[in-house]
């Protein structure tokens, strides 16, 4: 009793714990129950249930309510579909004049704007495009293709790769100094020497036009949502939602809406990259000490005069950061949009791993990673840079690097001019050094693979099949194994214990609309998958993070090793995991365990780093040891923080779990890859990504539940 | 109207979602307690006072005590729950946002605790701020921001960023900041207290020096007591929201009100406080000494003559006529008897 007094949260787990094992043991498994594979949804079977709901017919196998929920939700996938239709094809139908065939022509009100959106798009892309590359359709937009025919010499030239890596050079040098100018320097030649600057410029040009726009929408609704406490109630769900949704999802209604190209992608990066930038300009916003505002009121300020010339510029730093984010996830995006069409880097590095090959993938994954550090990089240095004061510098120190600019601009066209008659009989290489031109080392990355297949077959194959059977599939016949009410008594009751009723609530409307959504046994697979890559993540980033937090130059190595991670685009960690596993959940599992690990690491680390000098000199002076001191003082105190670090490597982990379709997994990841290809997959990728989001915000409800209290308990918060 | 600048007739200041309802049950008396148990916080409870043109109030307080609010509410930082605060016999709460603003630009100047600089602007463009606001031309206002910046001793700083400011030049530009419009009002919040002892007597010196030549109505908030003797013509005690008491420096020190505001008095060295004319006696026809003392002079300052005389000292006022005698045993009973004891 005594006991039961002083830990009741410990005897709740486990009155808990012994209610879910009674629950798995008392619930058999239906002798009719099999994990459904991916055909035998479209096969119409004898044995299966129907009910028809808002006119719509949905097909399942019943079992026992307590072993499998009916998918009660099945309805809403094709509803969301068919309205989707409805929208785009019937509601409001309106006229509208049409320029091309100089006539009022009727249309959907709602197809009209994607259409006016689409093209507004298109025409950005294209202009910078042809800015970097050269070409006619910008100037087509204001003329006719045969107004072009008349006029050849009407296109843009494109500027040659000389002017745009002096572009570079000078304006790190602008920002950041040598160092990173240096790099950038680098960065250019080595793009433009290994023939990839045709598909760099097309990412970039994709990115110039979304990572501008996520920046204005993502500032004006922050600016609203701190204006508005209704605005951000509206906002908060909304955008919890997206941050835990895997791209992935997004692509498939977006494609229904705004078709294939380099147009959709950027709305799709749009739509992934509004949110971080949301919540950062809130942060900072808020960030600014209500000194400085009310300073700024008895200034006289209007609204107006606050928000731009007090708020936002001393916010400045935060919002800045936002950038940076927004270009992050623009790279990440740049190869997963490459499934609706994004040309340049992503699509060749899609393409490249469609075909196996392993060289030419490593050289555009390499590239994109490199353009991402130098790009992060970059804003990062804007974020942390000071402003100067110039008043009294003469006009050339003022505008230095203008005139250098100018010059690169002047010398690079003379360069590229002389080229054209040097490199009469092949290809102008002071212009552009076209893709197939560069040198590559494709070939020798791909001996390289084959040598690692022929050397290490036999050792990799005996791991893989050994993990496979002893590990990977007896945890998912575990999971599998589970009924569904056992499962969601395990996470109510967990949301009960850590938050009380409130939590409760919340994580059983999350789980309850997994289980009736027609994808319960798919979701249980996706979650076990990345269970194990967490577990194995969080033991690794722990272990590690502990290591090399215990002194300074550690600290800085890992951590600069983290932000470079970070930076690279997901899929790049898919390249080398297959040079290694070839096609197979291993491959995927330790893709997922690399990329987990980083947060987990990085949380670990500052943590621990963050534990105040102060407590580590009273513990010094109480005589402790290295290993007290860290099992007593700096984990206590780190922990919390470090529970941040498990609830990012879970997102993380999911993330990774669903690119992992691509190689080959039976999850979730693999019906939203379908559904990319099914014409009337829109409603399905969106319910697909909400319930992975789904299965993340548990995780994440809990979590962040559980470090407030904390927190409020050690009196960190 | 008189001729208070600043006038509050009950004010009150009641934090939380029922505050007015709560207010009007109440019915002007207000029980911190009781309004805490309903979810209520009370900030400022029933101020009223006034600020005559070119006095100095002192508002002090310790933390929680009300006196930032009270002065947020003067200054329509926040809106008073209820009560009517008239500056210069406008009724400041039924002023619209625009006129709010225009008063702001034109009679107000506030000097903050934390400084407030703007990190993106520098000394001259932080002066210059509130005079661009109001839409005066780039150069005229930084040519206003150098005199300002001259007079609060920032030459050659001109065009520092704030983050290349020590804390005591940083409140310098927070100050000059405030002066740049001229305004008529001027309100300190704690403006020293973020600086360290040897800088914040400077610094109170040289406010000091400054309102000799500006003579501008103040209100003054601090925690600390001997800042508020140093400074001011009038103090207002705060606890609780309540204002305890309000009163000369040397009547505070010599009646203190309540028991609250008798403990801050009682460490209070009064020969720095208390003027002669506060101990002095109503002339009598004995015997003088030759040595006649100003009723205005600070007894630290004159104890020490006082005390080389056997007879009873002379006391004059302005014009030179004998007002009242001091005899050097009640400078002695002052200075070292009537601590604990007095009363």
């Amino acid at each position: 009793m005594e006991l039961l007094k002083k830990y009741p949260k410990l005897f709740q787990w486990l009155f808990l714990l012994i209610v879910f094992f009674a629950l798995c043991f008392a619930i058999d498994v239906p002798e009719t129950y099999k994990f459904i594979r991916g055909q035998a949804e479209f096969i119409k079977d004898p044995n299966q249930s129907t009910y028809t709901l808002f006119g719509k017919e949905v097909r399942y196998y019943a079992f026992d309510v307590l072993w499998r929920l009916p998918p009660l939700l099945g309805w809403l996938p094709i509803w969301v579909n068919d309205s989707l239709f409805f929208l785009l094809n019937e509601w409001m139908p309106m006229e509208f004049w049409n320029e091309d065939t100089q006539e009022y022509k009727t249309r959907p009100l709602v197809l009209q704007i994607t259409r006016t959106i689409t093209a507004s798009m298109t025409f950005l892309i294209e202009l910078i495009r042809e800015i970097l590359l050269g070409g006619a359709k910008t100037v087509v937009a204001f003329t006719s293709w045969d107004w072009i025919d008349k006029n050849p010499w009407a296109e843009l030239p494109g500027l040659p790769w000389t002017i745009v890596a002096a572009g570079a050079v000078i304006l790190c040098y602008k920002l950041s100094g040598k160092g990173l100018a240096i790099f950038a320097g680098l960065v250019m030649v080595y793009i433009s020497v290994f023939g990839q600057w045709k598909p760099s410029m097309q990412t970039l040009s994709f990115i110039l036009v979304a990572a501008p726009l996520s920046f204005i929408f993502g500032l004006t609704l922050g600016v609203m949502a701190y204006k508005s406490k209704r605005v951000e109630k509206a906002l908060y769900p909304l955008l919890l939602v997206m941050q835990t949704m895997p791209q992935y999802a997004v692509l498939v209604p977006a494609m229904v809406l705004f078709g294939i190209g380099d147009h959709a992608a950027v709305i799709i990066t749009m739509v992934v990259a509004i949110p971080p930038m949301i919540l950062l300009t809130l942060l900072g916003l808020r960030a600014v000490s209500p000194e400085v505002i009310e300073a700024g009121k008895m200034s006289g300020c209007n609204n107006w005069q606050l928000m731009t010339k007090v708020l936002i510029p001393t916010a400045r730093r935060d919002i800045l950061i936002g950038v940076n984010q927004v270009i992050m996830v623009c790279f990440s995006m740049a190869v997963i949009a490459a499934f609706i069409g994004a040309k340049g880097l992503g699509w060749n590095l899609l393409l490249a791993l469609n075909q196996l090959n392993i060289g030419l993938a490593l050289e555009a994954g390499l590239c994109i990673s490199m353009i991402a550090i130098l790009l992060d990089k970059m804003s990062l240095a804007w974020a942390n840079k000071q402003e100067d004061y110039f008043g009294n510098l003469t006009f050339f120190q003022r505008y230095k690097n203008t005139l250098f600019f100018a010059g690169a601009v002047l010398i690079g066209a003379i360069f590229a001019y002389a080229g054209s008659f040097l490199f009469k009989d092949s290809f102008n290489y002071f212009s552009e050094i076209p893709h197939n031109k560069g040198i590559s080392f494709a070939d020798f990355w791909n001996k390289g693979v084959d040598w690692i297949w022929d050397t290490f077959f036999q050792t990799l194959k005996i791991f893989n099949t050994w993990l496979i059977t002893e590990v990977l599939q007896p945890m998912r016949a575990l999971y599998l194994r589970m009924p569904a009410v056992a499962t969601i008594t395990l996470v109510v009751g967990a949301g009960y214990i850590i938050g009380g009723i409130r939590s409760a609530l919340v994580t059983a409307g999350l789980v309850l609309f997994i289980a009736l959504s027609p994808w319960w046994d798919r979701a249980l697979v996706t979650t076990y998958m990345a269970t194990f890559g967490v577990i194995a993540s969080c033991t690794i980033g722990l272990t590690v993070g502990t290591l090399c937090a215990q002194n300074k130059f550690t600290t800085k190595f890992i951590l600069a090793v983290c932000d470079i991670f970070q930076t690279f685009p997901s899929f790049v960690y898919l390249i080398p995991v297959m040079m290694l596993f070839g096609i197979t959940d291993t491959s995927v599992l330790i893709a997922v365990i690399v990329y987990a690990t980083i947060p987990a690491t990085r949380y670990t680390v500052e943590g621990l780093r963050s534990v105040p000098p102060a407590l580590h000199d009273a513990g010094s002076m109480s005589g402790v040891t290295k290993l007290q001191r860290l099992i007593n003082i700096e984990f206590p105190i780190a922990f919390p923080h470090m529970m941040l670090g498990v609830n990012q490597t879970i997102v993380f982990a999911l993330f990774m779990v669903i690119i992992g379709a691509f190689i080959g997994t039976e999850d979730l990841g693999q019906y939203i890859l379908k559904a990319l290809s099914d014409k009337a997959g829109g409603g399905k990728g969106l319910i697909l990504g909400i319930c992975v989001a789904f299965i993340a915000l548990i995780f994440d409800n809990l979590i962040r539940t559980w470090v407030d209290k904390r927190k409020k308990h050690l009196g960190l918060a | 109207m008189t001729d208070a600048v600043i006038k509050c007739e009950s004010v009150y200041k009641i934090f939380g979602v029922n505050a007015k309802k709560m207010l009007q049950e109440a019915n002007g008396n207000v029980d911190a307690k009781a309004f805490q148990k309903m979810g209520c916080i009370v900030g400022v409870n029933n101020a009223s006072f006034e600020v005559s043109k070119g006095e100095m109030l002192v508002v002090m307080g310790l933390s929680g005590s009300g006196k930032s609010t009270l002065l947020r509410c003067i200054s329509r930082l926040t809106d008073a729950t209820d009560g009517k605060i008239y500056i210069e016999g406008q009724d400041l709460l039924s002023l619209k946002n625009k006129e709010l603003i225009e008063l702001r630009r034109n009679k107000m100047g506030m000097v903050f605790q934390s400084f407030a600089l703007l990190p993106h602007k520098t000394v001259l463009e932080n002066i210059a701020f509130p005079l661009q606001i109001k839409g005066m031309k780039t150069e005229d206002s930084i040519n206003k921001a150098l005199d300002m910046a001259k007079l609060v001793g920032l030459e050659g700083r001109e065009n520092y960023f704030p983050r290349e400011l020590s804390g005591g030049q940083q409140q310098r530009v927070g100050i000059a900041r405030s002066l740049a419009v001229e305004p008529d009002i001027w309100f300190l919040d704690e403006p020293f207290s973020a600086l360290d002892p040897l800088i914040r007597k400077e610094m109170q010196d040289e406010f000091l020096r400054l309102q000799e030549k500006l003579k501008k109505t103040i209100m003054f908030i601090t925690h600390d007591f001997d800042e508020a003797l140093k400074l001011a013509d009038r103090i207002a005690i705060m606890k609780d929201g309540i204002i305890e008491q309000l009163d000369t420096p040397a009547k505070i020190v010599l009646n203190p009100a309540t028991e609250y505001v008798k403990k801050f008095t009682e460490e209070v060295p009064r020969e720095k406080v208390l003027k002669i004319e506060d101990v002095m006696e109503k002339p009598n026809k004995e015997n003088l000494s030759d040595l006649k003392v100003s009723k205005d002079e600070i007894i630290e300052n004159v104890a020490e003559k006082i005390l080389t005389q056997e007879k009873s000292v002379a006391v004059t006022d302005a014009s030179n006529k004998i007002v009242g005698t001091v005899h050097p045993s009640k400078i002695i009973h002052t200075v070292f008897g009537g601590r604990k004891n007095n009363d």
